[in-house]
C-alpha cells in the first residue's frame, strides 16, 4: 500500500535525481504546487520522461508495477503531471485503477 | 547488484534464440529468457520465463522479476518473432495482425521496458532482429517483411530517443539459416535468396553472434541507429 506521503517523497526524490542529472541547480523549494508540466515547468519534455520511468521505478520498489502515461493521462484536458501534488494523486489512482499497463 | 553482465533474450525456445543464450550463458553473462512455454532445455546463468512478448503485462512483470533480482539489465536482444509465408492475397487479417502484434509491438515492450532498468545504469545495448527479406522485397514474406521493416524504423528513432542514456540500439538481419521458421519455405525458394547474396552461403548461428558481440562491446557505444544485414545484402 502506497500512502500519499510515500508518493509525494517518491516523486520529491526523483524530482531531485532528474534535475541533478540533467545539470540543474536544485530547487530553491519544493512544494506540491511544483510544476512540473506547462507554464514555468521546472523539467523540459524529456526531463518529464525520465521522471515518469524514475518514479516507476521506485515505485516498483515497492512492489506496484504501473504505468504513469497511458492513452487517458496523455489526452486528459488537465495533465496529471502538471504539479507535484497532482501527479501524487495521479499515482495513487493509478495503482487503485490496478495498474494502467 | 550482480557483477555479471545481464542480457534479456527473447525467444529462447530454440533456433538462433536459443543459441544466444546458450553461448552468452556459457561465457559468463547471466542470461534471461523467454518463450511462449517452457524452454524444453537448462543451463548455467540461464533462467526462463514463459511468456508472449505482446502480452503487455506480462512483459513488464518479467523485466521488473529481473530487475528485482540483479539489479541491472545490460543487454537486449529482441529475437522472439513469427512469420508465416503467404502471397498477400490470401493472408487473413487476423494472421496480419498477430504478426504485428509479436514481431513490432513486442519488440517495443521489451526495448521500453528494458531501457527503463537501464537508464539507471546509464548503459545499455539493444539488438532488434530483422531480415533480408526486407530489402530485397521476397514475394510472399510481405506481411513479415513489413513488420520486420517496422522493426528497422523503430530502432532507428529508438537510437535517438535513447541515446541519452548511454543506451545504444542496432538492428540486425542475417541470411537465411535453417531454423524452424524457414523450413517450411521450399528449398528453390531458399537456393534463390542464397543465389542472390554476395556471399553465397547459408547463414549460421556464429554468424549471429558475431554480429551481436560487434553492438554489445563496450567500445561499440558509438554504434547505434543501424542496420547491419548479411550477405552483402544492404
Amino acid at each position: 500500500m502506497v500512502e500519499r506521503g510515500t508518493a509525494i517523497g517518491i516523486i520529491y526524490t526523483a524530482l531531485k535525481g532528474v534535475l541533478e542529472q540533467a545539470g540543474l541547480p536544485p530547487l530553491a523549494s519544493l512544494t506540491e504546487e511544483t510544476v512540473i508540466v506547462g507554464k514555468d515547468a521546472v523539467l523540459d519534455s524529456l526531463g518529464v520522461v525520465a521522471l515518469i520511468v524514475d518514479i516507476e521505478q521506485a515505485l516498483e520498489e515497492h512492489d506496484v508495477s504501473i504505468t504513469l502515461a497511458s492513452d487517458k493521462a496523455m489526452s486528459a484536458k488537465n495533465s496529471p503531471f502538471r504539479t507535484v501534488g497532482v501527479l501524487a494523486d495521479h499515482v495513487l489512482q493509478t495503482i487503485a485503477e490496478g495498474g494502467a499497463s | 547488484m550482480s557483477d555479471q553482465r545481464v542480457v534479456l533474450i527473447t525467444g529462447t525456445r530454440k533456433g538462433i534464440g536459443r543459441h544466444l543464450a546458450e553461448t552468452y550463458a556459457k561465457r559468463g553473462f547471466l542470461v534471461e529468457g523467454c518463450s511462449r512455454g517452457d524452454a524444453g532445455w537448462e543451463g548455467e546463468n540461464y533462467t526462463h520465463a514463459n511468456l508472449d512478448v505482446a502480452d503487455e503485462k506480462a512483459v513488464k512483470r518479467w523485466i521488473s522479476g529481473v530487475a528485482k533480482r540483479h539489479g541491472r539489465i545490460d543487454i537486449a536482444i529482441n529475437n522472439a518473432a513469427i512469420a508465416t509465408m503467404n502471397h498477400v492475397l490470401l493472408t487473413p487479417a487476423a494472421t496480419a495482425n498477430r504478426m504485428l502484434e509479436v514481431n513490432v509491438t513486442g519488440t517495443m515492450l521489451v526495448c521500453r521496458d528494458a531501457a527503463k532498468v537501464m537508464m539507471r545504469r546509464k548503459y545499455g545495448r539493444i539488438i532488434n532482429f530483422t531480415t533480408i527479406v526486407a530489402p530485397i522485397a521476397l514475394a510472399g514474406e510481405a506481411i513479415y517483411a513489413a513488420s520486420k521493416s517496422a522493426v528497422v524504423t523503430l530502432t532507428r528513432i529508438l537510437a535517438f530517443e535513447l541515446g541519452q542514456w548511454g543506451i545504444t540500439c542496432n538492428s540486425f538481419g542475417a541470411t537465411p539459416i535453417m531454423t524452424d521458421m524457414i523450413r517450411g519455405v521450399p528449398k528453390e525458394k531458399v537456393d534463390a535468396v542464397v543465389e542472390g547474396l554476395a556471399i553465397k552461403r547459408l547463414g549460421t548461428y556464429e554468424d549471429c553472434t558475431n554480429v551481436c558481440d560487434f553492438f554489445i562491446s563496450p567500445a561499440s557505444d558509438n554504434i547505434t541507429g543501424q542496420v547491419l544485414y548479411l550477405g552483402g545484402i544492404t
